[in-house]
């Protein structure tokens, strides 16, 4: 998009990962489309674009969205937080620690996904039953681990502690 | 993604009065805009025709939620996850909680409101055969004042409903008299989490001495838009629970439904299961359950 072109469009602020940013952009363009492609922070994955899948799946506001199904201009003045935001200082989330160990990932399309899923399944109810954790995951979709890992994964991180007081994490540095 | 943002304009007034100016201004040129779940996949998939939006997220007025006396108030703008965690609701309108679990997955939710499953039409629509159950009314806001009218009379076909151009929907009043009712909800899918139904029935009925009053029985997928099943109703409302009342209100049910073949389903099955429905519900009834 050359200035020109731009300059048509009005400033729209929001927080990305605790950082303030600023896009001119169509306000219609999805938010998973002005993350990847304009804030380059291309971890939210585009699956299915229709908010069956759950692979662009980001936290607004506190809230899991599908971010591609909201427009950017619905996100001015909002906390986003992306899979780039677990980790803190190069040190993994507990979540990611977890399914690293539990095998919960492997082309890592929905991964991500699954990690803003899981955080805000985890900050709701710290110690979900399968059944919590089912419903949690339910709108994210993966086609190569057969789910289990990933609910296992989800069942180890609830046990984990916070990163920084996990000697198991500073251990693995 | 085959949207191009650049071909929609959408702006965000942050207020109710200005949106209604906007409809009142240009009516029938600007398409509201909610949590996007709808018409997010639209634009995306290149079928959304509206060159204007207007935005209605985070629109104070449409998303409270108040506990009146007689009944509960619910902004058109409320998510369904603000549904399901409302105590109020889960106590008063438990089937409307429940429903509002089945929408779609958690990031669904969060963004899904009340009013645009109603305002989208689609005849599976997941909150409708609660809110037919429960004989909610819906209030319609435009500069010119507002209006309430029985939601069972909101839909007029299919994805059509009796909105004017400038109006828009402002709120779903749904009475406080149920506690007292057996209550029923159940949707067929084709699995638990983010299907669409294939067939969905809502029942409430008060049990007087063993005689079915005040009916309500409201359907999804059934018929070109969620509707109430009357002739039904109208079999089981002054009857006891017996076998000839049992098979007077399946005749009924038959008679008037008006399901079809889609990609979801057949015509035939959901009929079958509609019967299966009503059934179970009936069978619930007279085993004391359907307390939900």
């Amino acid at each position: 998009m050359n200035e020109k072109v731009s300059e048509r469009w009005p400033a729209i602020r929001f927080t990305v990962n605790g950082e303030i940013r600023e896009v001119k952009t169509p306000p219609m363009k999805r938010l998973l489309d002005v993350l990847r492609e304009e804030l380059h922070l291309t971890g939210t994955k585009e699956g299915c674009g229709e908010g069956e899948c759950g692979s662009c799946s980001v936290r607004m506001n506190g809230e899991l969205v599908n971010s591609c199904l909201v427009p950017v201009l619905q996100a001015e003045g909002a906390e986003v937080q992306t899979v780039e935001g677990l980790a803190t200082n190069g040190v993994l989330h507990p979540i990611q620690e977890a399914f690293l160990k539990c095998g919960g990932a492997q082309c890592g399309i929905c991964t991500p996904g699954m990690l803003m899923a899981t955080a805000q399944l985890l900050e709701r109810n710290p110690h979900p039953e399968m059944a919590e954790i089912r419903e949690g995951l339910a709108g994210n979709l993966c086609r190569c681990t057969g789910f289990m890992r990933i609910f296992e994964s989800v069942v180890q991180a609830a046990t984990e502690k916070p990163a920084a007081e996990s000697e198991e994490v500073q251990h693995a540095r | 993604m085959r949207g191009n943002a650049e071909a929609h304009e959408l702006i965000a007034p942050g207020n109710l009065g200005a949106v209604l100016e906007l409809l009142a201004a240009e009516p029938g040129k600007w398409t509201p805009i909610a949590g996007g779940t709808e018409v997010m996949v639209a634009f995306s998939a290149g079928r959304l025709i509206s060159p204007k939006l207007v935005s209605l997220w985070g629109i104070p007025d449409l998303r409270l939620i108040e506990i009146r006396s007689d009944h509960i108030a619910i902004g058109a703008g409320a998510t369904f996850l603000e549904l399901r965690n409302h105590p109020a609701i889960a106590e008063d309108l438990p089937l409307l909680a429940k429903a509002a679990c089945w929408i779609g997955s958690i990031a669904n939710q969060s963004r899904a409101t009340l009013g645009g499953n109603l305002v989208n039409g689609s005849p599976a629509a997941d909150s409708s055969p609660a809110l037919l159950a429960y004989d909610a009314e819906i209030e319609i806001i435009s500069v010119r004042g507002s209006r309430r009218v029985p939601y069972s009379e909101f839909h007029l076909g299919y994805k059509r409903n009796i909105l004017a151009p400038d109006e828009l929907l402002y709120a779903i009043h749904l009475p406080r008299r149920f506690r007292g009712h057996r209550q029923y909800l159940r949707k067929v899918g084709t699995r638990r989490a983010m299907a669409i139904a294939k067939v969905a029935l809502g029942a409430t009925v008060l049990l007087e001495n063993g005689v079915m009053k005040e009916v309500r029985l409201g359907a999804a997928s059934l018929a070109p838009y969620p509707a109430r099943m009357k002739a039904t109703e109208v079999a089981l409302q002054g009857q006891r629970l017996t076998h000839e009342t049992a098979q007077a209100a399946r005749r009924a049910l038959i008679g008037e439904v008006k399901p079809i073949d889609d990609i979801r389903s057949t015509a035939e099955y959901r009929k079958r299961v509609a019967v299966n429905l009503l059934e179970e519900f009936l069978g619930e009834l007279s085993r004391g359950g359907a307390a939900d």
